[in-house]
């Protein structure tokens, strides 16, 4: 109901406090650690978020490891080599080391080498350091040590080589700026897990909401169907991706489901239609003879009719499912190799003398060797439906044919009659179940023959087609041509 | 004959068992698969109508397979709605002779019936059939009537010898299409009718005395009356 104005502020001012506490139920239901763990989206976030921490603090720790040791293998290198040097000069010529010493600290631009030659009694001789460094034991031989240089203070890589004579030579290099990177990398490590964590929440985030993205639409399209929106589909991006993958597959499904929900209501109708009216026809029989019967004959004779009636009631639910059977596809199983030849002579002539009788004309044409991989029992079925439909339609005098052959790679099985045939616009539904065209209403039938011919046609990889014979009926069914590619070799 | 009739629905037991004492049967009734079993064990029948799903734990099949593990060869009709063409095989792989859907008419089970325990008794190769004065040899593939000779079709012949084989019953339709033309589907013409008419013409027709007879309702006999 609409408020009246003058409750609009308190009405908003309500709203509001409603949402709010919405809001708040919303975030503590999200944030609630059971409902947190129990969606797979933060799990899959959780994991990424653990997954990308790891990967950062592994590669962190291998940078720092790999560059200082590559900073350390460097500096003792170029010691040992100047070292070397220094030495093989002494050994030439000792006076000349202390002028090779200046010339070296000299043409030493960047100002990190240390050398320092003093005396048995540790006196400095040559070098860019006052004093020898206390920490430095005749009996050391690598060391690092804290320096003072002209009043900075610093960090130095040493060596220590004696020489003949008592003298010590001591060289080395400034390592401040090896302690520097070190120093930077400890303090990214320090920061870096920070980093690392609200790096990893974004992405896990990122991950579970497209996971949520690709799941909702699935969800949503799954709760649709089942509350019976038939026509809802998954999303296709056309990406090509897993997630397209399983939605083509979902919607195979849902067009398979659709399809056999289709075919249920469809035979529900017709059953609700069609098979009330000969078990009202029934019903009509045994109440009125119940009633009205004057004597035994009478109900005798309704009984009977009666019983017919029901016999008619039965053979439609048995051709009902035995179409309902085919078409689930369990008959798979009892194929076999048949060669069709054989079988439609025998049912060729099994149905001529019906023709003779109703003087009609049955003619054929068909290879003594047509072999299929199928259902025999089937298949005969489905040519005798074809044939009790032409006979029945044919009228007195008619010719009705069936031939046989093959057509590319396809085997045609085709009938065709005389009789009024089926108009165009009825043809294509002249296979669904219980149809009966205006022409057929008058004569016997359950309208099922057709519909089981091409549910058998359908399930051997045929079809049905229905021309038109000019006048009559053309009905052709198709079926693959036997060879060893869709049919196992027989054993003999 | 004595028929054992395993069937758990009370109606259409009492229908089965009232129809087969009408025709002079002797007929014994199990409304379980136990009790089933065990009469089948215990004592001797000419045949069993049973029934596939029934209570008491042993179903038709577990209660047939267990008879033939025994070495029991009575003939067996299974009567069940289980209609569909696997469920019709594994009762027959299970050494059931015959399998009928219900909803069944009566005449039809009574033929099979008949048919079956008629069938073991008739196990040793015969190379006559007669009926009155009609006579078929079997390996000369001819056939005689008051010494007149009877040119018959191929089809014609395994009709008249199907008759001939199961004289003095009643064969329905369904029997003849299976047997005859090994179809196991209802045309839904009257195909039958008109084979058996033509065979009339021939066998009948210039003899006094008919021997193929119309049962209503079931089917045809041959009969020597």
């Amino acid at each position: 109901m609409r408020p009246a104005s003058a409750d609009r502020p308190g009405w908003i001012a309500q709203q509001v406090q409603w949402l709010a506490r919405r809001a708040r139920m919303d975030i503590w239901l999200v944030f609630h650690p059971r409902t947190l763990l129990r969606s797979a989206g933060v799990r899959f976030g959780l994991i990424y978020a653990g997954l990308f921490s790891i990967s950062a603090l592994a590669l962190t720790a291998f940078l720092w490891w790999s560059t200082a040791g590559l900073l350390d293998r460097q500096t003792d290198t170029a010691i040992s080599a100047d070292t070397q040097g220094l030495v093989e000069r002494f050994l030439e010529r000792p006076n000349s080391l202390v002028e090779t010493i200046r010339d070296r600290l000299a043409a030493n631009v960047d100002d990190d080498a240390i050398y320092l030659l003093a005396d048995a009694s540790l006196q400095p001789v040559a070098g860019n350091l006052e004093v020898w460094p206390a920490m430095v034991t005749s009996d050391v031989e690598w060391m690092e040590i804290p320096i003072d240089r002209a009043g900075v203070r610093g960090l130095a890589r040493i060596r220590q080589i004696l020489l003949p004579g008592g003298f010590h030579l001591l060289v080395g290099r400034d390592v401040q700026a090896r302690a520097q990177l070190r120093r930077i990398l400890g303090d990214a490590l320090i920061w870096a897990p920070s980093i690392v964590v609200s790096l990893g929440v974004a992405g896990a985030l990122a991950v579970r909401s497209l996971f949520r993205i690709t799941i909702n639409d699935v969800a949503a399209t799954a709760a649709a169907f089942s509350r019976g929106d038939l026509t809802r589909r998954v999303r296709v991006t056309g990406m090509g991706d897993e997630f397209d993958r399983l939605a083509e597959e979902i919607n195979n499904m849902l067009d398979r489901v659709a399809g056999l929900m289709d075919g249920v209501r469809q035979v529900s109708n017709a059953i609700a239609h069609d098979l009330r009216t000969p078990i009202t026809r029934a019903r009509a029989r045994l109440e009125d003879a119940s009633r009205n019967a004057r004597n035994e004959a009478d109900l005798h004779a309704a009984i009977e009719r009666a019983q017919s009636d029901l016999d008619g009631i039965v053979a439609v639910f048995q051709a009902l499912l035995r179409i309902a059977e085919i078409e689930a596809g369990a008959r798979r199983s009892a194929f076999a190799r048949v060669d069709l030849g054989p079988l439609l002579f025998d049912l060729v002539e099994l149905y001529s003398a019906v023709a003779e009788e109703n003087g009609q004309v049955l003619l054929h044409d068909i290879p003594p060797i047509l072999p299929v991989f199928g259902d025999r029992d089937m298949l005969q079925q489905a040519v005798a439906n074809l044939l009790d439909n032409a006979l029945k339609f044919s009228p007195p005098g008619g010719t009705i044919r069936l031939d046989a052959g093959a057509v590319g790679r396809m085997l045609e099985i085709s009938v065709a009659d005389q009789g009024p045939g089926i108009p165009a616009e009825d043809r294509a539904r002249a296979t669904e179940r219980f149809f009966r065209g205006e022409s057929a209403r008058n004569t016997p039938g359950s309208g099922l023959g057709l519909s089981l011919v091409q549910a058998v046609a359908m399930l051997h990889g045929g079809t049905l087609r229905l021309e038109d014979n000019r006048p009559g009926l053309l009905a052709v069914m198709t079926l693959p041509v036997l060879t060893v590619a869709n049919g196992p070799q027989t054993r003999s | 004959m004595r028929i054992l009739v395993v069937e758990d629905d009370k109606d259409v037991a009492g229908f089965i068992v009232k129809g087969l004492k009408e025709t002079g049967h002797v007929v014994e009734h199990a409304d379980n698969g136990r009790d089933g079993l065990f009469l089948a064990a215990s004592e001797n029948f000419d045949a069993i109508v049973l029934d596939r799903m029934l209570p008491g734990g042993v179903d038709g099949l577990r209660l047939l397979e267990t008879l033939r593990a025994q070495g029991n060869q009575i003939p067996v009709l299974f009567l069940s709605a289980m209609a569909q063409v696997d469920d019709r095989v594994r009762g027959l792989k299970a050494g059931g002779d015959d399998y009928m859907t219900k909803p069944f008419a009566f005449s039809e089970l009574l033929a099979r019936v008949e048919a079956l325990t008629r069938r073991g008794k008739t196990e040793a190769p015969t190379t006559k059939l007669t009926a009155s004065d009609l006579e078929m040899d079997l390996l000369s593939r001819s056939v005689r009537r008051a010494g007149q000779k009877i040119d018959l079709q191929p089809r014609e012949f395994r009709l008249l010898e199907y008759l001939l084989r199961h004289a003095g019953q009643v064969v329905t339709r369904t029997m003849l299409l299976e047997g005859v033309w090994d179809y196991h589907f209802d045309p839904q013409t009257n195909v039958i009718d008109v084979h058996v008419s033509r065979l009339r013409q021939k066998v009948d027709k210039p003899f006094p005395t008919p021997l193929i007879h119309t049962v209503r309702n079931a089917g045809y006999m041959l009969r020597a009356d």
